[in-house]
């Protein structure tokens, strides 16, 4: 043990000043989201919402490639009723064909339809935005260091460019962003939408139902493997507790220390 | 194998085994006789078999719905994450499983570090070991370009970069790995190909190294050798099952935990990006397990000789048996190796760290003491030692821990001593 306590020591000593030296990050904005921890769970009403503010402001420029409308009433995620994700799916149009006439042509979305894209290829996309590629946001959630606090900071974090940093047109200052430089603009200012649930859409509360949504996209099963988890460790302690009187039962036999 | 003859008592068993004794074996590993004494780092052997077993199983089932394709790679994964049944879960353990794996096979490594199992008569199952360790790594590697993500595509450009800088030849052996001028669909299609096969050559070792491992026993904490069977050893079943199972259990509640609440903090966000050959992340690193070998790499400024000092790094294990000049086995009776022993772990520690930082200023000059002080462990510390240490009395047996004032392995061992 005493080699172990030596061994802690220095491992500290020699790592703690190297972290030190290398912490120039920013201290990501911190909310309380609620499918943290081992039985934490997806607000209801905040992944509502945030799809809202996904299919009126970013899906302007950001597909989500894996998304069916489908999705959107499965168990664990918003949880729309069949009758609405019906309805959402037919207020947009897909491309469909060709039919018997060799034509393509236009209907309303159905479930199992995936959610259209804003562009129709990644140069058009591009070429839209000044040269960058807006991403695909399906498992941005997981996609970036940071997660799901990153974003949330990134959509909160625009602030004046700090005096002698000069900035490109259509390149934006962002505390949080890496390398501080965004081109994407701020989209969310108090206001923006009107919630159908009647929740004042502040800029705050928009963000946080965003993000909310988009961990549910980039983890459309998390709800299922925080339940499964809870029962899995559960039932592998009493096992394991069961089997080591087992053991010291059978260990009894000889004069051994197990 | 066991001396003793085994007779089936049933006539039908009778008759099958004379043809085929597979209930010969079936007996001999229940009765083969094991340590009474071995400690719970012991386990980790069936822990390891359990996570080989459990890589297989869910690698068939991921298989089943993976598509081996630069375009479609991506999407499959997050096909398995979202539509297969439990998809989500066969792959996170599988994910999870390759570092579970390593975890438990430094453990296992470093057990026999401590307690000197490599030292003859258990050379073989030593090396073998190693094999198995260096198609781990590979299969490991591979599996980790499956998905084709940013590390995935960057990850595979850099490691089989390193082969062109073997002189004259290496740029064609990295065209060659490839299938073509960079990393892409053929480079992906045949890492499948050889990251399917592999864990059935590691199969096949692993049942060479238990074969191995049953010619001589298990070594022991005390590491001295044993009458067996005597009062010193218990038959493996049920004794050394239950204690493994017991073990195997506590291994899996860890695994759950980061199955289930943290699948991702093992792996790099850049890997939830498809693969892009324009855009290089800014910092290339491996999976965990590997980057003290990514250490010992950047810290020779030349690359080949970095490349030649990353592969000696292993193979320098191979020929620990005869490196380690020590009659003893066990670290316990040997005071000085003891210490060293614990500065090599820390040694490794700090090289798989300053692996994840970049290579420059400080870190660089940490990495480079350490791989310095890597390889003077096994190449002057080690054969040295086994001059100069002055060992403690060995017991005459785990039943008499009575020391009998012997330092020396043979006395011990021709003592007839028994109950």
């Amino acid at each position: 043990m005493r080699a172990f306590k030596i061994l802690l020591t220095t491992f500290i000593f020699f790592t703690v000043p190297l972290q030190i030296n290398s912490a120039e990050k920013v201290e990501l904005l911190k909310t309380d989201w609620s499918f943290k921890g081992p039985l934490g769970k997806f607000d209801r009403s905040s992944l509502q919402r945030g799809y809202q503010v996904y299919t009126e402001v970013c899906a302007a420029c950001h597909s989500m490639k894996y998304l069916s409308y489908r999705n959107l009433m499965e168990k664990g995620g918003p949880e729309f009723s069949e009758a609405q994700a019906k309805s959402i799916a037919a207020s947009f149009e897909v491309t469909d064909g060709p039919n018997a006439d060799g034509e393509m042509f236009s209907r309303p979305a159905r479930l199992s339809d995936k959610f259209p894209m804003p562009y129709p290829n990644e140069k058009a996309a591009q070429a839209a935005n000044g040269g960058a590629y807006p991403p695909d946001m399906s498992v941005l959630a997981k996609a970036r260091k940071g997660g799901v606090d990153y974003l949330y900071s990134v959509l909160l974090g625009y602030t004046e460019p700090p005096a002698g940093v000069t900035l490109d047109e259509g390149v934006y200052y962002n505390k949080f962003m890496y390398g501080n430089k965004i081109k994407m603009p701020k989209v969310l200012e108090d206001d923006l939408i009107e919630y159908g649930d009647g929740t004042l859409a502040t800029e705050v509360q928009m963000a946080k139902d965003v993000v909310t949504f988009l961990m549910w996209s980039a983890e459309p099963h998390l709800e299922a493997r925080h339940k499964m988890g809870f029962r899995a460790i559960i039932y592998l302690t009493i096992l394991t507790i069961l089997v080591y009187f087992s053991m010291k039962k059978i260990w009894s036999r000889v004069e051994s220390e197990v | 194998m066991s001396d003793h003859n085994y007779t089936p008592k049933s006539k039908f068993g009778k008759w099958f085994n004379d043809r085929l004794p597979l209930l010969s074996l079936a007996n001999h590993l229940t009765d083969y006789p094991t340590p009474k004494n071995l400690n719970y780092w012991w386990t980790f052997g069936g822990i390891l078999t359990f996570c080989l077993i459990t890589q297989i199983v869910t690698g068939l089932t991921l298989a089943m719905h993976y598509i081996a394709h630069a375009d479609m790679a991506f999407d499959s994964v997050e096909h398995i994450m979202r539509d297969v049944n439990y998809g989500w879960l066969i792959r996170y353990i599988h994910s999870n499983g390759a570092s579970m794996f390593f975890l438990a096979v430094y453990i296992h490594i470093f057990r026999s570090l401590f307690y000197g199992s490599y030292k003859a008569p258990r050379e073989i199952i030593w090396i073998l070991g190693i094999i198995i360790y260096l198609l781990m790594m590979a299969a490991a590697f591979m599996g980790y370009v499956l998905p084709w993500g940013q590390m995935s595509f960057w990850g595979a450009t850099v490691i089989t970069n390193l082969f062109s800088a073997i002189p004259l030849v290496g740029e064609g052996i990295v065209t060659w790995l490839w299938g073509g001028y960079s990393v892409d669909n053929p480079t992906l299609t045949r890492f499948f190909t050889l990251h399917y096969l592999i864990p059935f050559l590691i199969l096949g070792l692993v049942v060479l190294h238990i074969w191995a491992l049953h010619v001589p026993g298990n070594n022991n904490p005390v590491g001295i050798d044993i009458k067996k069977p005597s009062k010193d050893t218990v038959p493996f079943h049920p004794y050394i099952v239950i204690k493994d199972t017991f073990a195997l259990l506590m291994f899996m509640i860890i695994f759950a935990f980061f199955v289930f609440y943290s699948p991702n903090v093992l792996g790099h966000a850049d890997n939830y990006i498809e693969a892009n050959p324009m855009v290089t992340p800014a910092h290339i690193v491996p999976e965990w397990y590997l980057l003290p070998f990514y250490a010992i790499l950047r810290s020779v400024p030349d690359k080949l000789l970095g490349v030649i000092a990353m592969l000696s790094a292993i193979l320098i294990l191979a020929a620990l048996p005869w490196l380690d000049t020590s009659k003893i086995r066990s670290a316990v009776f040997r005071p000085l190796y003891r210490q060293f022993y614990w500065i090599l772990v820390l040694d490794v520690l700090v090289l798989g760290y300053v692996g994840a930082m970049p290579a420059e200023g400080l870190y660089l000059l940490i990495a480079r003491v350490a791989t310095a002080y890597y390889f003077a462990h096994f190449l002057i510390i080690l054969p040295l030692l086994g001059f100069k240490e002055k060992t403690l009395p060995l017991p005459f047996s785990i039943s008499d821990p009575v020391l009998g004032g012997s330092a020396n392995l043979s006395m011990a061992k021709s003592d007839k001593k028994e109950g």
